[in-house]
């Protein structure tokens, strides 16, 4: 009898227990209340009741956020929820292109190197201090503060003396950024920028504000530390778990944010993705926002439940062009021309892929509104020809002193999408060519260690946008003296034709360089084996208008709204 | 009993340690860093970020800070997740953890003992077969495949239940029964293989020619016996439910410990891993010892050794 009541009591105290974590739990969730609950002003509740559809919008990150403090975000997850939060000089359309926001206007000296910012006196932090041109100062110079160790820190190197301060070795005094008033904001650059309008744009130009987070690292990891001056404020930050974001009725431009509430679920599995859009739980999927499922994408486009957007990104394998065989430009244009990159999207990709013959994607921006793509097709850079390649290929051979093709292994990280692209390919390889090719998989981290340290014949890469300009896929990705030329492609025309454009005082001359370079690479180098450029599947309920992809494949949602 | 529980502590002590300092030198020698990013960056930045996070030391140094800091109680702040401090990390989703797995440890208890016992009551006639049929079916359909059947056809096509999420009592309907299939079966041929035994045995007979009523039987005499192993695995099946399943928690959306462990280990975020592999091993080896004491507070044969008996 004893032991019964002992087992007996310990069950109770078993069950107990988790009612306490019960209740426990359900505390913490309704403790996170908004830091500007204090602020709210009758414009919310007036906002809401002139709609008559509720204004919710709701959607879902594979991860979350590893951080909402502007200078250390560093990943399209981070940006697509503080994107609402925070406000910059300039705001990019869905279509890429910067409009004035904390700005109002702006002047830029004769030599393109000095900007004046005037600033809308109007902007408000969320704790109701006003935005100033000091504000801006502070988070630039914090931003580059090697203290505040900042992964894109480099972002703001086109500041002068930015990289010598960031560096150690100059002062903040320095940095090229100066508030002259309240609201007006001088910038100095190294060089004539003509995408500097667009570069502020980007979260490691955003504001913060000094008071909440000078000497308090922790600031942005809660939603009630958090001072922002977006569209929107942080509610609810629940960690593993959601963000709930609400309108902010003290924003400049609140009179164009119709969304009351946002809900952001963090689901990592694609199919849980698919299956809440389907029983009503979500109202979007695709553009970094969650991904619809390989297996189900063809029904969906078949059906017309989803749209099919170009954005921003190369897939593409690198060459090791200090091995062999691959050092010999013969071999990498065979192994580039005898792939058949339409049958690899329509039969293995499956999302209406570009088929990719150069670096930049098709959606980066050219000029006078003409993408960069249009005006200079990579069209003719090479053609997918095998007896071609296999001419190549045994000439290639010869020249390098080999007599048959050595054993060489293609490295990935693992993943189900890049294995099966991978087996595609060395199959046609194989039929084709007759090499014989093996393929090798490494988790995420040792991947990228191994690639950096070159020990590959052929790894597989891609490249997704900074910013939206041609620069940022030719200088980072062939440049000689990029630290992201993993391949070690060396052709020093490459890298003055990239040098020249970077000093460029005209914009069209500066594309003209890049597309020289670009073709030299690729048509008669063939540095880099492109394969195809990004798309991403996006599904959106009915009535919600103004939630798009953006330029470079990540939801742009802030301004959206619903409309029945 | 007090010096036992004492001395065991102890080797928790030490066997923490040795896993504290294994888990560290392993961690620092798989290949790749939690600065590492797949665009490069330069060298000073790179420098201010291993100044900023102690990775510009000596590794034995990062190693003495991070046991002074230890000791203190103190298991740091994420490298990726950026100023979320890790026992707050783990303790949030442990919370969730928590709640699921105990409830699935109840459900596997409770629905493993009753199957068993039918099937041994019932032995070798319809229901002990029936009962089996189940078993064997939770045993073999593994969690990756059940979770999202059961998301599937409950949650999507019947719409009974939510697809993700613990927000409400119901939701912890789905992913209970994809974490507890295993252990249910389990538990419910256990409990009939050792009660079969012991209705065998001679003190159940003469509780029967004492006349007994059947009830009376099974309930008092047979099943505290045939509890013993199922003691034995439950001190297992709490720590392995509790710290979460990385399966279930990924299918339902559910924001627990299993999850942040993968994510560390691949982000090698050395602070997470540390923090979360420290505390799993304290939760293993608490459940083990909270198992050996239950064991003899069930089977007053068995005495804790080195004490004088256990009462």
């Amino acid at each position: 009898m004893k032991y019964k009541k002992v087992l007996s009591t310990a069950m109770a105290v078993t069950l107990a227990g988790s009612l306490l974590a019960a209740c426990s739990n359900d505390k913490n969730n309704n403790t996170a209340s908004p830091s500007a609950s204090a602020t709210n002003s009758p414009a919310e509740s007036q906002a809401s009741q002139e709609n008559k559809t509720p204004q919710e919008f709701r959607f879902t990150l594979a991860s979350e956020p590893p951080s909402l403090d502007p200078a250390l975000m560093t990943d399209a997850q981070s940006s697509i929820v503080a994107s609402g939060l925070y406000d910059g000089l300039t705001r990019l359309n869905p279509e890429g292109v910067p409009e004035p926001a904390i700005a109002k206007e702006w002047t830029m000296s004769d030599d393109g190197k000095t900007y004046t910012f005037k600033l809308r006196d109007d902007a408000k932090w969320s704790n109701g201090d006003p935005v100033t041109a000091n504000d801006f100062e502070y988070s630039w110079k914090r931003a580059l503060n090697p203290e505040t160790a900042s992964e894109y820190a480099y972002m703001l190197f086109y500041l002068e003396n930015g990289e010598k301060y960031n560096s150690g070795e100059g002062s903040a005094d320095e940095v090229g950024v100066k508030a002259i008033d309240a609201t007006t904001l001088e910038v100095k650059l190294n060089s004539a920028t003509p995408y500097f309008n667009s570069l502020i744009a980007h979260y490691t130009y955003w504001p913060v504000h000094e008071a909440s987070v000078d000497g308090k690292p922790e600031w942005a990891a809660d939603a009630k530390t958090i001072v922002s001056n977006g569209p929107f404020l942080l509610k609810e930050w629940a960690h593993g778990d959601k963000l709930v974001l609400t309108k902010n009725p003290d924003y400049y431009n609140a009179a164009n944010v119709n969304f009351d509430t946002v809900t952001i679920s963090l689901v990592e599995d694609e199919t849980t993705v698919y299956n809440l859009f389907e029983t009503g739980k979500i109202d979007w999927i695709g553009a970094q926002a969650g991904v619809v499922p390989l297996d189900v994408t063809p029904k969906v486009l078949s059906e017309g439940k989803g749209e099919v957007k170009e954005i921003a990104s190369t897939y593409y394998y690198l060459f090791n062009t200090k091995q062999k065989p691959f050092d010999n430009v013969k071999v990498r244009k065979a192994l580039s021309m005898a792939i058949d990159r339409q049958a690899i999207i329509d039969n293995v990709t499956k999302a209406n892929q570009t088929p990719a013959y150069g670096l930049i994607p098709p959606s980066i921006g050219g000029l006078d509104g003409t993408n960069f793509r249009v005006l200079y097709p990579d069209s003719d850079y090479f053609s997918e020809n095998v007896e071609e390649a296999k001419k190549l290929l045994a000439e290639g051979l010869a020249e390098g002193g080999l007599d048959k093709f050595p054993e060489t292994t293609l490295l990935y990280n693992t993943s189900e999408g890049h294995k099966a692209i991978a087996e595609a390919i060395i199959d046609m390889w194989r039929k084709n060519l007759g090499v014989e090719v093996k393929l090798s998989n490494q988790e995420w981290g040792t991947f990228l260690e191994t690639r950096d340290a070159g020990q590959f014949g052929i790894a597989r890469a891609g490249w997704g946008a900074d910013f939206n300009h041609a620069i940022n896929f030719s200088y980072d990705l062939i440049h000689p003296k990029s630290l992201n030329n993993d391949g070690k492609y060396d052709n020093q025309a490459v890298g003055k034709a990239l040098d020249d454009a970077i000093v460029a005082t005209d914009e069209k001359a500066r594309l003209d360089l890049i597309a020289q370079a670009e073709k030299t690479a690729i048509a008669d180098d063939m540095a880099i084996l492109p394969l195809y450029y990004y798309t991403t599947v996006t599904m959106k309920k009915d009535g919600f208008e103004d939630v798009v992809s953006d330029y470079a494949g990540h939801l742009d949602w802030a301004f959206g709204k619903k409309t029945n | 009993m007090i010096r036992y529980i004492l001395k065991k502590f102890g080797f928790m002590l030490v066997s923490l340690f040795c896993l504290v300092t294994a888990t560290f030198v392993l961690m620092n020698a798989v290949p790749g860093s939690p600065l590492q990013s797949e665009k490069a960056t330069s060298e000073t930045i790179q420098k201010n970020l291993e100044a900023y996070y102690g990775l510009d030391k000596p590794l034995i140094v990062q190693y003495g800070i991070y046991l002074k800091n230890l000791v203190q109680g103190d298991l740091g702040i994420s490298m990726k997740k950026k100023f979320q401090a890790v026992d707050k990390i783990i303790s949030d989703s442990f919370s969730y953890s928590l709640k699921l797995g105990l409830v699935s440890v109840v459900t596997s208890v409770v629905a493993g003992c009753v199957l068993g016992i039918i099937a041994a009551m019932y032995h070798r006639k319809f229901l002990d077969n029936l009962a089996m049929i189940i078993a064997v079916i939770g045993l073999s359909i593994p969690s990756l495949v059940l979770a999202p059947l059961l998301q599937y056809v409950f949650a999507v096509k019947i719409k009974a239940f939510e697809v993700a999420g613990l927000n409400g009592p119901m939701d912890y309907v789905l992913p209970t029964i994809a974490l507890s299939a295993t252990s249910i079966a389990f538990i419910a041929r256990l409990i009939r293989s050792t009660m079969i035994e012991v209705l065998n045995a001679d003190f159940i007979k003469t509780a029967k020619a004492k006349g007994l009523a059947g009830h009376l039987i099974v309930w008092r005499h047979a099943l505290r016996n045939s509890m013993l192993p199922v003691v034995t695995f439950l001190g297992f099946l709490m720590a392995n439910v509790i710290t979460g399943s990385v399966v279930i928690e990924k299918i339902f959306a559910i924001p627990g410990l299993g999850k942040f462990f993968v994510q560390s280990v691949s982000d090698r975020d050395y602070p997470l891993i540390m923090g979360i592999t420290i505390f799993y091993a304290a939760i293993l080896m608490v459940s083990r010892l909270l198992a050996d004491i239950a064991y003899v507070l069930v089977d007053p044969r068995i005495r804790m050794s080195g004490g004088k008996g256990a009462k």
